[in-house]
C-alpha cells in the first residue's frame, strides 16, 4: 500500500508530467485561459490517460511480446489510442450527454495530446505491472489536471493585469510556467 | 505562389518553429539541456518531416479526406519507428538522453500541423523543401535553446557524447553550478524570455517603419 502511495506522491508532484517531463504542454499553453475549460480538459484527460494507459499495456503483455513484434510499439500504441479516444466519445455521448457536454470538445484534442503516449510509454519503459500501471497513470493525469487548473487561475488573473506588450501572449505564459514549475520541485524533499 | 526558394527559406524567418510558430513545444522544452540533445532530437524531426511530407503529397489523391487524419499518423508513425531503431543501433547514447521523445515525433504538431497545411495540398517537391525548411529551423532552434542552456548550466559544451568533445567555454570552478538553467524550471524561463526579445525585436522593427512613413 505505501508502495502505491508513493508512487502517487511521486507521480502527482515530484515528477509532475507537465512541469517536470514536459508531455503535453500544447494543450497547456493552449487552452488554460479560463478555470473551467482547463477543469473539463483535466477531467477528459484523467479519463482517457487511465483507460488507454490500461489497454496499451495490455497489448504489448499479450499481442506484442508473444508475437515478437515489439518494435511496432509506437505505432501500435498511436492507432490503440485514436481509436479509443473515438469509442470513448461515442459512449459517452449515448451514455451520459450531460458528461459529454462537459467533456464532449476535449476528447478529440486528445488524441494528439503527447501525454496519453507519453504515460503510456512510461509505463512499458519502466516496467510496470499492471496495477502499478494502472496508479502510476491516473497520477500522472491527475498531476496533469492539478498543474493546469493552477495555471488557468494564475491566467484569468492576468487578464486583468497591465502588461507590457512584447511579453503578451505565449512568452508571459511559458515563464509563469517557469515559476510554476520552480514551485513544485520544492517538493523533491517529499519523497 | 510562392518560389521554391522561399518554401524553403520560410521554415526559418516568418514560420520558424517553435519561435514564429509555437508548436511542438514538449520536445523543444524537454531535450533542449544541452547543445547536442537539441541537435539530435532536431535532426530525427527534420528526418521525419522530410519523408511523411514526401509520402503524404506523394498519395494526396489518394488518402479519402475522411480518414486523411489516421492515414497521415500512420505514415508519420511508419518513419519515426525508422529513426527510433536507427538511433538506438548507431548513436545509443543520445537515444538515452533523447528517450521517450523520439518515439514522441509522431505526436509532435509540427510534423502533423506540415502534413495537414502543407503536403496534402503541394506536390512532392514543394513538400520536401517546406519540411526541409522547417525542419532545419526547427533544428536551429532547438541548437541555440541547447547551447544556451548547457553554457549557462554547466559551464562547458559537450558534443558527441560517444567521442566526449568538450569544450569550456566560462571560466568556472567545478563547485559552479547554474543549475537552473538545465533544470525542468529553467526550461520554460528561458524558453519564454527567448520570446520576449524575439517580439521586443520585431515591435522596435515595426515601429521604425511606421514612424518613417
Amino acid at each position: 500500500m505505501t508502495e502505491y502511495l508513493l508512487l502517487f506522491i511521486s507521480a502527482v508532484f515530484v515528477n509532475n508530467i507537465l512541469l517536470a517531463q514536459f508531455l503535453g504542454n500544447c494543450p497547456f499553453i493552449g487552452v488554460s485561459n479560463k478555470v473551467s475549460t482547463a477543469l473539463g480538459m483535466a477531467m477528459a484527460v484523467v479519463f482517457v490517460i487511465t483507460i488507454s494507459s490500461m489497454f496499451t499495456w495490455m497489448s504489448v503483455k499479450y499481442l506484442l511480446i508473444p508475437l515478437e513484434l515489439e518494435y511496432l510499439q509506437t505505432i501500435a500504441f498511436i492507432l490503440i489510442i485514436a481509436t479509443l479516444v473515438q469509442f470513448v466519445e461515442i459512449f459517452i455521448q449515448k451514455v451520459s450527454p450531460t458528461l459529454f457536454r462537459t467533456l464532449g470538445i476535449y476528447l478529440p484534442l486528445i488524441t494528439t495530446n503527447c501525454a496519453v503516449l507519453g504515460v503510456s510509454i512510461i509505463n512499458i519503459r519502466n516496467e510496470y505491472d499492471f496495477m502499478h500501471t494502472l496508479v502510476h497513470s491516473f497520477s500522472a493525469a491527475v498531476g496533469f489536471g492539478l498543474a493546469l487548473v493552477l495555471f488557468a487561475g494564475i491566467r484569468e488573473r492576468h487578464a486583468l493585469c497591465d502588461i507590457p506588450k512584447p511579453l503578451r501572449g505565449t512568452s508571459l505564459a511559458l515563464i509563469t510556467a517557469g515559476l510554476l514549475a520552480l514551485t513544485f520541485s520544492a517538493f523533491k524533499g517529499l519523497l | 505562389m510562392k518560389t521554391l526558394r522561399q518554401e524553403f527559406t520560410k521554415g526559418f524567418t516568418e514560420q520558424l518553429p517553435p519561435f514564429k510558430l509555437v508548436l511542438g513545444l514538449c520536445p523543444t522544452l524537454a531535450v533542449t539541456t544541452s547543445l547536442e540533445g537539441g541537435l539530435g532530437m532536431g535532426l530525427a524531426t527534420l528526418f521525419v518531416l522530410i519523408m511523411s511530407n514526401l509520402v503524404i503529397s506523394a498519395l494526396r489523391n489518394l488518402i479519402p479526406k475522411k480518414v486523411r487524419i489516421a492515414a497521415f499518423i500512420t505514415v508519420i508513425a511508419g518513419f519515426v519507428v525508422i529513426v527510433e531503431l536507427l538511433m538506438k543501433a548507431y548513436t545509443p547514447q543520445l537515444f538515452d538522453i533523447l528517450g521517450v521523445f523520439i518515439s514522441l515525433i509522431v505526436v509532435n504538431c509540427i510534423v502533423l500541423g506540415r502534413a495537414e497545411a502543407f503536403a496534402k495540398k503541394n506536390n512532392a517537391v514543394r513538400s520536401i523543401l517546406d519540411g526541409a525548411g522547417i525542419g532545419l529551423g526547427f533544428t536551429l532552434s532547438l541548437g541555440v535553446l541547447g547551447f544556451i542552456r548547457e553554457v549557462l548550466g554547466r559551464g562547458s559544451v559537450t558534443l558527441f557524447s560517444q567521442a566526449n568533445l568538450k569544450f569550456q567555454l566560462l571560466p568556472v570552478t567545478d563547485g559552479y553550478f547554474f543549475k537552473l538553467a538545465v533544470e525542468p524550471p529553467g526550461a520554460f524561463l528561458f524558453l519564454g524570455l527567448i520570446l520576449f526579445f524575439i517580439n521586443l525585436a520585431s515591435m522596435r522593427q515595426e515601429g521604425k517603419k511606421t514612424s518613417y512613413s
